[in-house]
Formats: C-alpha cells, structure tokens, sequence
C-alpha cells in the first residue's frame, strides 16, 4: 500500500508548510487522479487527504458522470409481472457518495444542506418529462435511490473522515467493481457552526485502461469495423478448432 | 471476487473466467451431444450470471459464429450441406436478422427487453421441449413395437406453393419460399433472443421440408454461420452490445467442450437422452413463466436511456 504511505507523507507536509499560508482555510487533495480500469479490476480505493485551519467539520461530495436514467415499474399484467409506468430522471450522478467525518445531521441543520446540495435527499433529480406527477415522481426517485444505493452506488458514509489532530483529516474512498467509468468531482467542503466555510474541488478521472479500454473505444467509435473483427476472430477460432478433426 | 476475475469491457462488469470457461465448455458438451448450437442455454446462464441481458444476447451470437464455423466444416467435408437450400434460407435470414437488431433496439427503448427475451425463450422453449418429447416417445415405442414406418413423401399444401426448384443434395422438389420464410423466421429470433436456431431450423427442415437427416444439421449450421455474423455485426453496430472479450472465453471453453460432446454423442446418443434432454427444456421454460408470475420483490427497475 505505497501509495497510502505517499498520501501520509503529502499529508504530513501539508501540516508542516501550513503555518506559511494561513490564510488558505482548506487544503485537500486525492491520492490519485486517475483509476485506471484493467482485466483484473476488482474495485479500488483512492485517500483523500488534506489539512484544515481552525475548526471545523469535513464533508467531502463524490459524483460520478450524469446520465438520464429510466425507472419502470412493473405492474401485475395478464397474469404476468411487466414493465408498466416509467419516469426518466436527467442528469443522474452515476456515482454520488457522501463522505463526513460524523453525522451530516449534526454538521449542519437541513437548510444549509439543501442550501449546498448536501446529501442525496438533496440531490438534484428532475424528471424529463414536466407532466409527471410530483408524488409519483416521488416514488420513482426513492426506487432509484434505493438501487443505486444496494449497487453501492449511491452512499452516504458519516464517521469516514478521520481526523489526525485536530487540522489534518484523510477518507478512504472506496469505488465498486462495476464503477461507471468517465470524470468525476470531488467536492471537500469545511463546514464551521453549520455553515460553509470554504470549498475546494478536485477531478478524478475513472477510465478504462490498456486493452479494455482500446477495445471499448473500438467498440463505440468503429462500431463496424469492431462488429466485423469480432465476426471474423470468432469465425478464425471456429476454423482453428475444427483443425485437428480434419483427418478423423 | 476472485484473482480470476476477468473485466469485460462492454458488459462493465467483472466475471471469473472459471465460471465463463465452464458455461462454454457446458454448452459446447450439449452442442456436441445433441447436435444443436446451445445459444438457447447459453444465452439465459449469462443472464443469470450477471450479464446485463442486451449484451448476453449480442455476445451469444457471437460466439455461435465461432462454434457454427466449426461444426459446418466438419459437415462439409462429408458433403453433408445443401448449399442451395442453405443459400435461400440465408437469403430470407437476413431480412428477418435486420428486423430483428432493430426490433431489439424498440424493445430496450420502452423498456421491455426482459420481457420479451423472457417471454420468447419460455414459448420456443416449449414448443421444442414438446415436439422432442412426442418425437422421441414415439420412436422409443416404435422401436419397442417393431415396425410401421411413415409415408415417405406426404403431400400437404406446403408442396403447391409456387417458384418449385430442384434440391439436389435434398433429393426434393419444392418451393423456394418455404427455405426463405423459414430463415426469416431463425433470422428475427437470432436478432432478439441470441440463438443460432438450431433447434427450431433443425425440426423444421426434418419435419416441414422433409430434407434427409444427413443434410440437416450442416446445411443448418452452414446458414447460422451467416445469420449470427450478420446479428453480430448489427448488434455491434446499432446496440454496441458484443462484449468481444465474453466471446473469446465462452469460444475457448466451447472449442474444448465440444470435442468431448462429440465423442460422449458417439457412445450415447440415443432415444432416452433426448427424453432426458426434452424434459429439461421443459423444466427451463416453466422457469421462466413461473419469474415472470411472482410478483417481484423489488417492482422498481432502471434502465439508463442512450444518447
């Protein structure tokens, strides 16, 4: 784990060079900027660190790429269980996680987190089409919170902010297997007496790499020509099996 | 999760490769067996391994490309394909393929892909498990009984159809409509539910067309080769849905399984393994109804909308 033991070191001199900038409320930073996705990726985590100056609370905003996404209901049909009703919610987080060092109850009063968007009952999610009703758009944002949060996908996780001493904190940001892959932003607010004090924003970059990533590029970028390859590697693997049968 | 887990870079999700080397080798065993592609178990075990189901289905016929080719050359040098009949059937394969990639891309967009695929595979399904288990009760008692064999040309309404062609390797005489009708037919399935249509082509060219048994299987997968690369490349066109990698691995296992399914096939095939084979079709089709009449735990599902 050489790269947490990096982060401590950053983090480290982060405290030593803060009494020369004083002025700078928070500093925070990631570990890494960039996940890259390989053949045997299985999930990974990146630190966040940073140091504060004076008191405070750390709550620290992950959102992944935004992306429309359709939530249906199934309804009892003939007999059968099928899709009925569907609302499609614009500009969804693929990705959205709360990190805190405690309660965000406790940080700051609900106003305030609405107010900056804190938390995902906060979030953002309108539905594309203005006629849904509110209460039935209702229903459908709870179920797409709901499976975001049992894909790990959505999260909210109070006590993940570790502070060292009372100016430096770090959090383990810990991403799925199954991560949708484009950029991110972190967000790391300082928040005194339950309001923002200072903000800072940091990209993370979550892509796939080496051949996944060259074949999914491939993929959607030359869809013929991918769908040919594929035809004609699928068909070369066929030809090379039914080489040994050929005297039988 | 383990260190054998592979990333599958259109699916976005990461499977074990023992996993995936096995169902390829399973499925490649029943199509050596049995004589029939498999993508119709193929496809419903991706699903239930964690394949999102559009990929599944474009991945599965994929493979059946690779596992086609393979089989067809072995049919074709015995001389067991009738390139004619296997020409019109691609001919009407085609068409129904392209019907089918874009009757895929309707499905997904009002969400009813599951359904359908569901649906689909539960009615074929039957239909087959039913026509095996009568066809092959019947030949257990007629081999019992000892004796009566069927008429060998019955003339039904099938033969007055009209653009009559001679089928030389088929030893008919009949329309070239009906090859055509039915590789539209395969061709539309193969589209949405990711099966060659082994199944459904082989009964058909036996039971509809009346060709020769020896001819069936090859010129069968001699047309499959055709309309599952064409599904493919459709599919990979306008869903970029084929999950290469998934391909290679199943291909891999299925290369392997097959050569065993082929020798096991030799020592036992025989009426009572297609009674075994018929009743577990059955039993997968009753599955598949009986999902879709539970009432699910979770009524809620989400389905990200393309660009």
């Amino acid at each position: 784990m050489s790269r947490i033991r990096r982060a401590l070191l950053a983090l480290a001199l982060i405290g030593l060079a803060l009494p020369a900038r004083a002025e700078q409320p928070l500093l925070a930073d990631l570990s890494g900027h960039l996940i890259a996705i390989t053949t045997g990726f299985t999930g990974t985590s990146v630190v966040l660190f940073g140091a504060t100056e004076g008191p405070g609370d750390i709550v620290a905003i992950v959102r992944g790429p935004e992306r429309d996404v359709a939530v249906w209901e199934k309804r009892h049909f003939a007999g059968l269980w099928i899709n009925g009703a569907s609302v499609t919610f614009a500009g969804v987080p693929s990705y959205y996680a709360v990190f805190s060092n405690r309660k965000l109850d406790d940080i700051a009063p609900p106003s305030a987190q609405a107010l900056s968007q804190i938390g995902i009952a906060n979030l953002h999610l309108d539905s594309l089409d203005p006629e849904t009703k509110p209460d039935a758009a209702t229903a459908f944002r709870a179920a797409l919170v709901a499976q975001q949060k049992a894909a790990h996908l959505f999260g909210e996780y109070p006590g993940s902010v570790a502070f060292l001493g009372e100016r430096l904190f770090r959090a383990t940001l810990d991403f799925p297997a199954d991560v949708p892959t484009g950029n991110y932003l972190v967000e790391v607010l300082l928040i005194r007496d339950g309001k923002v004090v200072s903000g800072q924003t940091t990209p993370l970059v979550i892509s796939e790499s080496g051949v996944n990533a060259d074949l999914y590029e491939f993929a959607m970028n030359n869809a013929a020509l991918y769908g040919l390859a594929a035809v004609l590697i699928a068909a070369l693997l066929g030809w090379l099996a039914s080489l040994p049968f050929r005297d039988a | 999760m383990g260190i054998l887990d592979i990333y599958l870079p259109i699916a976005g999700v990461s499977l074990d490769v023992i996993a995936l080397l096995a169902l390829g080798t399973a499925v490649g065993v029943l199509s050596g067996v049995f004589g029939v592609g498999g993508g119709f178990l193929l496809t419903p075990l991706l699903i239930f391994i964690g394949v999102p189901p559009a990929v599944a289905v474009a991945s599965s016929a994929n493979q059946l490309v690779g596992a086609s080719v393979s089989g067809a050359i072995a049919h074709w040098r015995r001389g067991n394909i009738d390139f004619l009949m296997g020409g019109l059937m691609l001919l009407g394969g085609f068409g129904g393929s392209a019907l089918g990639v874009w009757l895929f891309a309707l499905l997904r967009r009002i969400g009813q892909v599951e359904l359908f695929v569901s649906l689909g595979y539960a009615l074929i399904l039957t239909l087959l498990g039913a026509l095996m288990l009568i066809e092959s009760t019947r030949s257990l008692l007629r081999r019992r009984r000892g004796g009566m064999r069927r008429k060998l040309h019955q003339h039904t309404w099938l033969h007055g159809l009209p653009l009559k062609l001679r089928f030389r390797r088929s030893k008919l005489y009949t329309s070239a409509l009906l090859p055509v009708f039915l590789g539209f037919c395969v061709g539309v399935l193969s589209a949405v539910l990711g099966v060659g249509g082994g199944f459904v082509m082989v009964p058909a060219m036996i039971y509809l067309l009346r060709m020769p048994t020896a001819v069936v299987p090859g010129t069968s997968l001699f047309q499959i080769i055709f309309v599952t690369a064409a599904v493919t490349f459709l599919q990979a066109l306008e869903n970029n849905t084929v999950d290469a990698v998934l391909t290679m691995v199943l291909l891999v296992g299925g290369v392997v399984g097959a050569q065993f399914g082929t020798r096991w096939g030799a020592k036992l095939r025989g009426e009572e393994l297609r009674v075994l084979l018929a009743l577990v079709v059955l039993a997968v089709a009753a599955k598949l109804v009986f999902d879709l009449t539970v009432k699910p735990d979770d009524l809620f599902s989400l389905g990200t909308i393309d660009a």
